[in-house]
């Protein structure tokens, strides 16, 4: 048992990357201005770094590509924007609801399709993810359809002793998101250091072997997915009291591919890869649609320039040379 | 009331009739080079505008074959240049390139003919309705059912009597002894890429004289064509056909009750045959 909690050999920078990881999350809104950002960009590339990281889950450390997940992050952002419209104003409640939403759904979905692979499991979920997509767009009543759901906002928090505002203070709530955001990334990194965590590198090493090994590698996988969804919709919830404001975009299929990009843009291989990529593509997205209206042909140019010449993404070519 | 029935079983067969097409195309390409295309649809707007251009100068009916033809011929050099370039890779970059493919086509098609939609116009002996009472049986709609069963018993008469249609069956099986035995099996993926290419540019021409040409015409046809190899079973393509034509006429007879879940009802359907026979239709077990 001893072994497992010991550190694996290429963790030994573990404490400095974490350090620094931290230090450059805590300080943002103070060096983002300098670098010609705002606060709540960096608020937008935590939540979407969140989704991507959650995705991660499934891809890098259980070998399992979903390419539907924004309908788990969608179902965040609704879940949250429906409890705050419909229900009560409290923020936390819609966050819990989103992450109920997502993660449930999730629950169901990776029930039926666990005994798929690779590119067969990846065409369910982009299918299923359909569903929830037109259920938003259709349900007019109660989703506002086409455009999308209005009339909610996020609400201060009240701690009881003082309120905290961040519904105009961009600080306040980016330090808000950044709590919500350390806690979902610091539990992913507890189950991937878990015996359950190893096990799922050992499916996705090789499966067969871990088969023989005795482990019943459909019920991991569906474990896999949904802990996946739940961590995906608690980032659409984020993303619901970002923008105060939920529409069926966050759950189609544009999403979902983007945020692969983000996971293999940073590298996959690497646990904050997809934090990094979240914010290398949503800055240049921003750069991009801000000077063409070709925009899309640019952004799928960057699909392919990363594809054909970059597979292993940033942090893993890094990662690669300090081996060599 | 019976009349509402027919006009949805009917309007649901054409619909299917283009599942089927794309669906083809979709899981010819998926079998043999284990790719999903995303950029699919776009191939089916490119097929479309193709004979947009050519039609002034050659007619409709060689339209109809060449504008395939030509989409077919992108749809090779992109798959020798980048798609062929990432076989043997995890499936995730697969994915990431036709889905970056597929927003670069959209723009260029929209860069090229505009946003807004054009129409195709097709001979007027086609559009003449032929019926009072069953308005909607118009020529052009008969017409394209009968080139969709055309197409098809030539794709299945293609992959059962050719040679090169039996190298892709046997490829499918296994690739790796179809290699063994000296088949030159990146140029049979390649010549199978351009295939189902050339099926979505038919759909295309189609579709266009359909519903006239948008940029996006294809991507309302792309999810549910998934769907219907789901539901029809990987690695069948009569199954693909089943499936295809099985959610066009259920999506059309639920437009008769309930016109709002008509989408939903496709993604329902999957879900009920992947909970009861996870295979699919006719799907090979162990086929996943």
């Amino acid at each position: 048992m001893s072994g497992l909690l010991k550190s694996p050999p290429g963790d030994r920078h573990r404490l400095p990357v974490l350090a620094l990881v931290w230090m450059i999350l805590l300080l943002c809104p103070f060096w983002i201005p300098y670098i010609g950002g705002y606060t709540s960009l960096g608020t937008r590339i935590l939540v979407l770094g969140l989704a991507a990281m959650s995705l991660n889950f499934l891809i890098g450390f259980t070998g399992i590509v979903s390419f539907g997940h924004a309908a788990y992050f969608g179902l965040g952002v609704y879940g949250c924007g429906l409890i705050l419209r419909y229900v009560t104003g409290s923020t936390p409640l819609g966050l819990v609801a989103g992450m109920l939403l997502g993660g449930l759904a999730g629950t169901a979905v990776g029930a039926l399709i666990t005994k798929r692979r690779g590119i067969y499991f990846a065409m369910v979920t982009i299918a299923f993810q359909q569903i929830f997509y037109f259920i938003a767009y259709k349900w007019n009543g109660l989703t506002g359809g086409f455009d999308g759901l209005r009339g909610f906002t996020r609400a201060n928090l009240d701690l009881g002793f003082t309120t905290i505002n961040i519904i105009n203070n961009d600080y306040a709530f980016y330090y808000f998101v950044l709590f919500v955001f350390a806690i979902a990334v610091g539990i992913m990194g507890l189950v991937l250091r878990s015996p359950f965590g190893r096990t799922l590198l050992a499916i996705r090493e090789n499966e067969r072997r871990a088969r023989f090994l005795g482990i019943n590698i459909e019920r991991h996988i569906w474990l896999a997915f949904t802990l996946s969804a739940f961590f995906i919709s608690i980032a659409g919830g984020l993303y619901a009291l970002l923008n105060n404001f939920a529409d069926p975009s966050s759950l189609y299929t544009d999403l979902s591919g983007e945020l692969v990009i983000m996971c293999v843009l940073g590298g996959i291989r690497v646990f904050w890869g997809p934090l990094l990529g979240a914010a290398l593509y949503v800055v240049l997205q921003d750069y991009i649609s801000s000077h063409t209206v070709n925009w899309m042909f640019f952004v799928g140019l960057i699909f392919v320039v990363v594809v054909m010449f970059f597979p292993r993404g940033l942090l893993g070519m890094l990662r690669r040379r300090s081996e060599a | 009331m019976l009349q509402l029935v027919l006009f949805n079983l009917f309007n649901g067969l054409i619909i299917g009739a283009f599942y089927v097409l794309v669906s083809l195309g979709l899981s010819m390409i998926l079998n043999l080079s284990n790719v999903i295309n995303f950029a699919h649809g776009n191939f089916l707007a490119l097929g479309g505008y193709l004979a947009y251009v050519l039609i002034p100068y050659i007619g409709f009916w060689p339209s109809l074959l060449v504008a395939p033809l030509l989409t077919g011929v992108v749809g090779y050099l992109i798959e020798i240049t980048m798609i062929s370039r990432i076989y043997g890779r995890d499936p995730i970059y697969s994915l990431l390139l036709t889905f970056g493919l597929a927003f670069m086509l959209q723009d260029a098609t929209r860069y090229i003919w505009g946003v807004n939609g054009l129409p195709l116009t097709v001979p007027d002996n086609l559009s003449a309705p032929l019926s009072q009472t069953y308005f909607f049986l118009n020529a052009y709609r008969l017409f394209l059912v009968g080139i969709v069963i055309v197409a098809v018993l030539g794709l299945f008469a293609f992959l059962r009597y050719s040679r090169m249609g039996m190298r892709i069956r046997a490829g499918i099986l296994d690739l790796d002894t179809v290699s063994a035995l000296g088949i030159n099996v990146r140029r049979l993926r390649s010549l199978n890429f351009a295939f189902g290419i050339f099926l979505a540019g038919l759909a295309g021409v189609l579709a266009g004289g359909q519903i006239g040409l948008n940029p996006n015409m294809g991507d309302s046809l792309l999810l549910p064509s998934f769907v219907a190899i789901i539901v029809g079973g990987m690695g069948s393509l009569v199954g693909t056909l089943l499936g295809g034509l099985t959610i066009g006429v259920a999506a059309a007879l639920t437009a008769v009750v309930w016109p709002a879940a008509s989408d939903v009802v496709v993604y329902v359907i999957m879900a009920i045959v992947l909970l009861v026979r996870p295979r699919g239709f006719l799907g090979e077990e162990g086929m996943q």
